[in-house]
Formats: C-alpha cells, sequence, structure tokens
C-alpha cells in the first residue's frame, strides 16, 4: 500500500502490466521522451525501451488505427489520446474498426486494445480541452466505456482494461489527476469492468455519479447528512458501457428516489440512459421523478465561466431536496 | 500535366529591399508588437487574467508578417493555434485580441474563444483553430469560394488566394494530405504555409515526420510548386513567398512552402521543454528575428536609436492600452452561453438543459 495520486497510480498499473506481459505496448503522441503531457506513461520509455513506449506523429486517426491493427494481430497495445476532443480524428478508426472488428470477423480477430485518454473540465481550458463525451462511446456496441473517480480505482480499472479481451475507453478524469491521494494497493483489487460500487449505502435517495463528478457528489453529501440528515446512497458507476443495471435497480427500488450526476450535456447523455433503465426495471418502486444534474446542451465553455457549467455540490443539493420535497 | 519546379529561397531576389521605409517600419512595428502582445500575454497568463492554452509565437514573428506583408486583404488568412500573430499582422485591433485571451465580452470572439480563436471577418481572417490540421480542409473551402466568387458569382478571372497556415506537426495527419489533394484536383488559388518550428509539440519533426530534412517533398507527389524558405528573416521570408503568391494569383494554382523557424518559447505554457537543449534555444535566440530585422533597418534605411525607441514606447503603450482595455470589458453574461449555439432565430437554444443557468459567482 503506497499514498499516491492518480497519474501515479496509472503509471503504476501500465509499468505493471507491461512487465507482466511483452504483448503491451504504449504508443500516443509525446507519450516517450515527455512522458505524456500529465505525466501518466512518465519512466517507461526507459525501462522498457522504443519498441514498446512510442512517441508518434499527430495523427490520431492514424494511431488509432495502428493499434487496432497491432491487436487484432495479438499485441494488447494502450493507446493515448492526448485529449479527448482529439479523439474526434480517430472517430472512424474507433467505431468502424476499434468497436467492430471482432464482430466482422465472427471473433476470430479480437481487438484487446486500451484506449486511454483524459476528459472533463476544471483545469479552465478550452473546448476540445474539456469535453465529456462519452455518451458517444458508450452509444456504439463492442466498446466497453470505462470511467475511473479516484487512485485507487484508476489503478485497478486500468489493469482489468488492458487485459481485458475487448477494446476499452479509458476516459481520465483530469480534474481529479493530481486532486488528491489514495492508498492504492501492491496489487489490484478486483473490480470487473461492467460493476458500479456502492460507495455509500443509504435508504433515503440513490445518488449516482462517475469520475470527476464523484467529489461534489460526495461533497453534497456530506452536507446532506450532517445539514439536512438526508442518508443517501451513493453509486459510483465506473463502467458505463456495460452499464451495471442491476445495481441500480437494487439501489432505486429500495430508496425509490434518485439524482444522476454527469458533467456532459445533457440531451442524450449517459443520465437518460440510466432513467431509461430505471423506467423499464424499477418503476413500480419510484417515488419521484429521477432527476438529472449534468451538462449544458452547449459546447464547453471558455474559462470564465466554467465553474458555472460544471455541476457542483450546491446545485446537487438542490436537486436532492427538490427530489425528496416530491410527494 | 502541372509543372513541378522545387524553388529555393537561396538567391537574392531582393525584393524586399526595394520597398520603401514607411512599408519596412510597418514590417518592424507589426513584429514589435507581436513581441510585445506575446510577453504580456504571458504575464497575463501567469497571473491567471487568461485561462486556457497559450501558445505565443515569439521567433517566429517573421514568418506572418512576411507572409502576410506578400498577401493582400482580400486574401483570406487561416491557420492552427498559434495564431495571435496571423490577426495582429492581418491589423486586428490589439485590445480585441487582449480582450479574447481575457474571455470578455469585447474580444473578437465574444470572449468565447479564446488564445486559439481568433476571428475577424472584416479582415479575412478566418480564425484559429485548436485541432491539429483541422483548419486545412476549411482553406481548400475558402479557396474555392473566393474562386467561385470571382469567376462565377462576378464573371472575371480569379484574383485571389488563400494563405493556409499550419506546423510541422500537421504535415502528418490526414486533413492535410486530403487538403492538399483536394487543392490540386480543384485547381484552387492556394498556399498551404508550412511553419516548421522543429517540434510537433514535444517530438522533434525529424522523429515524427518522413523528409524532414526537406518538406518541399511532400508537395511533389501532389504536383505543387514549392519552396522552402529561412524564416528567421522577414525579407527573406518576403523575398521567397511574394513569387510563389504570385504565381499562385496568376495561375490558381496550389503551392507548399516551408518556412524554417523557432519558437522561442514552449508548446504552450505548460511545457518544460525537456525535449531539447539549453544550447539550441540559445543558437536560435543569436538569430532573433527582430533584432536582425532592426539591425538591417539601423544599417541600411537610416532608423536612428531615437526612432526605434520612439516605435518601442508607442507599441508597449498600444498593447498596455489593449489590456486596460479588454480588462475593462466584460465577461459574457451566462445567458451569452446559449447563444450562437444555432442562428438565435427561435431564440437562444436551450435542449433540454435550461430554462436558466445557475449562476454561482
Amino acid at each position: 500500500m503506497a499514498q499516491m495520486n492518480m497519474v501515479r497510480a496509472l503509471n503504476k498499473a501500465l509499468d505493471e502490466t507491461m512487465a507482466a506481459d511483452e504483448r503491451v505496448c504504449v504508443i500516443g503522441e509525446d507519450v516517450g521522451v515527455d512522458g505524456g503531457v500529465f505525466r501518466v506513461t512518465k519512466g517507461l520509455l526507459d525501462t522498457y525501451g522504443e519498441n514498446r513506449v512510442f512517441d508518434t506523429p499527430l495523427a490520431e486517426c492514424g494511431i488509432v488505427g495502428t493499434a487496432v491493427g497491432m491487436a487484432i494481430y495479438g499485441l494488447r497495445p494502450v493507446v493515448e489520446i492526448q485529449f479527448s476532443g482529439f479523439m474526434m480524428q480517430a472517430f472512424d478508426q474507433i467505431e468502424q474498426n476499434m468497436a467492430r472488428f471482432r464482430r466482422r470477423s465472427r471473433g476470430r480477430f479480437p481487438v484487446s486494445m486500451v484506449l486511454r485518454t483524459p476528459y472533463g473540465g476544471g483545469i479552465r481550458a478550452v473546448e476540445h480541452h474539456s469535453e465529456s463525451r462519452e455518451a458517444y462511446w458508450a452509444h456504439t456496441p463492442g466498446l466497453k466505456v470505462v470511467i475511473p473517480s479516484g487512485p485507487r480505482n484508476a489503478y485497478s480499472l486500468l489493469h482489468a482494461s488492458i487485459n481485458d479481451p475487448d477494446p476499452v475507453i479509458f476516459y481520465e478524469p483530469k480534474a481529479v489527476y493530481r486532486a488528491f491521494r489514495e492508498e492504492v494497493p501492491d496489487v489490484p483489487d478486483p473490480i470487473e469492468i461492467g460493476t458500479a460500487q456502492v460507495v455509500r449505502e443509504g435508504a433515503d435517495i440513490t445518488l449516482v455519479a462517475y469520475g470527476a463528478m464523484m467529489r461534489p457528489t460526495l461533497e453534497a453529501v456530506e452536507d446532506l447528512t450532517e445539514m439536512h440528515g438526508v442518508d443517501p446512497e451513493v453509486i459510483d458507476l465506473l463502467s458505463i458501457s456495460p452499464m451495471d443495471t442491476d445495481t441500480l435497480v437494487t439501489s432505486v427500488s429500495k430508496t425509490g428516489r434518485c439524482v444522476i450526476v454527469h458533467e456532459g450535456p445533457r440531451t442524450c447523455g449517459i443520465a437518460a440512459e440510466i432513467i431509461a433503465r430505471l423506467n423499464e426495471n424499477a418503476f413500480e418502486h419510484l417515488l419521484a421523478p429521477i432527476k438529472r444534474v449534468t451538462g449544458y446542451d452547449i459546447h464547453f465553455p471558455f474559462f470564465q465561466v466554467e465553474k458555472h457549467f460544471l455541476p457542483d455540490a450546491d446545485i446537487i443539493v438542490d436537486a436532492v431536496k427538490e427530489t425528496l420535497a416530491y410527494e | 500535366m502541372p509543372m513541378t519546379t522545387t524553388g529555393r529561397a537561396t538567391e537574392p531576389r531582393s525584393l524586399a529591399a526595394k520597398l520603401s521605409n514607411e512599408t519596412l517600419c510597418t514590417w518592424l512595428r507589426d513584429m514589435l508588437l507581436i513581441r510585445e502582445f506575446e510577453v504580456r500575454s504571458m504575464q497575463a497568463y501567469q497571473n491567471k487574467k487568461i485561462g486556457g492554452f497559450l501558445h505565443v509565437y515569439i521567433g517566429q514573428e517573421a514568418v506572418a508578417v512576411g507572409t502576410i506583408a506578400a498577401a493582400t486583404a482580400r486574401d483570406p488568412v487561416i491557420t492552427a493555434y498559434r495564431d495571435h500573430a496571423h490577426a495582429l499582422a492581418r491589423g486586428t485591433e490589439a485590445r480585441y485580441c487582449m480582450a479574447e485571451m481575457m474571455g470578455r465580452l469585447g474580444g473578437c470572439a465574444k470572449g468565447k474563444g479564446g488564445s486559439m480563436h481568433m476571428f475577424d471577418r472584416r479582415r479575412n481572417m478566418f480564425g484559429g483553430h485548436g485541432i491539429v490540421g483541422a483548419q486545412c480542409p476549411l482553406g481548400i473551402g475558402l479557396a474555392f469560394a473566393t474562386k467561385y466568387e470571382d469567376e462565377v458569382i462576378d464573371g472575371g478571372a480569379s484574383r485571389r488566394i488563400t494563405l493556409c497556415y499550419f506546423g510541422d506537426g500537421a504535415l502528418n495527419q490526414g486533413s492535410l494530405h486530403e487538403s492538399m489533394n483536394l487543392a490540386g484536383v480543384l485547381n484552387l488559388p492556394i498556399i498551404f504555409i508550412c511553419e516548421n518550428n522543429g517540434y510537433s509539440m514535444g517530438t522533434a519533426t525529424a522523429r515524427g515526420t518522413t523528409m524532414a530534412e526537406d518538406l518541399t517533398a511532400k508537395a511533389v507527389g501532389y504536383g505543387f510548386e514549392s519552396a522552402s524558405i529561412d524564416g528567421m528573416d522577414v525579407m527573406a521570408v518576403y523575398d521567397g513567398f511574394m513569387p510563389i503568391a504570385e504565381q499562385c494569383r496568376e495561375t490558381s494554382r496550389p503551392a507548399f512552402v516551408e518556412i524554417r523557424t523557432y519558437r522561442f518559447k514552449g508548446h504552450s505554457m505548460s511545457d518544460p521543454r525537456k525535449y531539447r537543449t539549453k544550447d539550441e534555444e540559445q543558437r536560435y535566440q543569436a538569430m532573433d528575428p527582430i533584432e536582425r530585422f532592426t539591425k538591417y533597418m539601423a544599417a541600411e534605411r537610416g532608423v536612428t536609436e531615437d526612432e526605434h525607441e520612439a516605435m518601442t514606447r508607442s507599441v508597449r503603450k498600444e498593447i498596455r492600452e489593449a489590456i486596460r482595455w479588454a480588462e475593462k470589458s466584460p465577461h459574457p453574461e451566462l445567458g451569452e452561453l446559449y447563444r450562437d449555439v444555432y442562428t438565435d432565430i427561435w431564440g437562444p437554444y436551450r435542449g433540454t438543459s435550461g430554462p436558466e443557468m445557475h449562476d454561482k459567482s
């Protein structure tokens, strides 16, 4: 066990998986000499050499396609796309090849690869450096979409993702990268992709969040329990796709009320999907309409209004109070 | 078949040397203005008055000034995210640029774009762009549009060229190659201007690009006229670029230029520059394009120290006033965020996330 931030925890997972399996290679823009713009791949070039850790040209479409080719041959590439906004240049390779090759080849060419990328706001950046578009990838069958919320689950989930037989989009909340430290175990926790985590049990209402939004959500929980006498249950989704419907349904069947938090735009966002599943599976237990606390339906705004765009604890508390007040 | 020749700006064509003192003084002033703008922007960024990312042009001033001097005000300009200089050289007032950097309503994109998004429709400045290479296909559209307007709508000859700038990193993006091919197939008057500052973020050009020792090789397969130009000397930039620009205007055929330059600062403000040596940085700093041109203007054009000092003072004053003006301009209101997502014909678009934004100030 050691205390570390998310950057270190991810680096540890990469180092360990590379040491254990020579099929694992790291490719991306400035991942080698520079160790990545956020330093997640720091030191890997020195340890594993430039055949396994290589700097690519600025060519996202080419990078992802290359990785798919490596994967269908049998390697296990881990791609870094410098900011999730740059994935749009590679949309074709992600959607048409990374997601579909297993099915297209009737299982003969599985695509065991990970596409790591920092997502989300909170660092005073701009539109293509701040967005949260996980809903795109969750919409595509064949992709797994994983979003850790802290150093510990980031470490274990990256291990699981690299060892997964299917392609994983691994969204790293850049606002969390160096925000706090956590005990990270020496060996990964056995978290399965597709499993959500109940991080707090409660009776009154279910709060669902993931990634960077876990922090304001937990802050809201503190406020709700201490100031308002509310006993919320909190679910950290961890996997956006496949989504752990059972955990969601079990929780909401118990509490009857639910607020979902994400920073991506609201329309056709992940919250909409969760609401649909709860509607299908827990309708008779619902005591109030399910509320969404999300980013707005605009392109990610410039730094000076970022704090207004991103959900925060106050808005979450208000949403919880409104949901609880519904009769 | 298009004619393919590879021009080199090594022979002194001395086009710039024939220009008037007055013209050359505007170049010098523009370069000083850009430098001052960038230095003050860095300070403002460090003081958190500027957010987002900041990519400064210090060291590359001769490129924007020398090329834009060879164009007309009606020629569209489009570039990547290191874009303040192009807007300033195009004549966009420093205060509108500075207000944009600071996210103020008075900025050239209403404070909603920031450092990477300098737009000025009136001056045919079609913006900076944040995604590497993604502006290049737009350049094709602009060149098509001017040619269409000149020839089809106005019934005359195509007389305008599009200046499409990008860095050496963009050479490896598919979007650039698709654009070059389209420009050739459609016979468009566009100049692909590769500002080769030696590094694609942290990767040396030769590590990420084939034929890095002669980037004009990229033009051969597309059948373009090309040239490789010294970007540390504004007169060499003009001398090398002007004939290409004239030919592009005359023939309405695309061309490609590599302009070799160096960014004195990092890729962005958060770049520790571990990928290059201090020695190398100092070697290039000794070739400072502003110092070089200042010396020429003093020795060959009789610009006195007093005159130079007056120019420096006026530039400082202009930027100081720009900052003051920008700081007085308000931040956009929250309701402004819903504007311009679509044409506001139905009122601001709210999607399902309205009705009002929470004001947390």
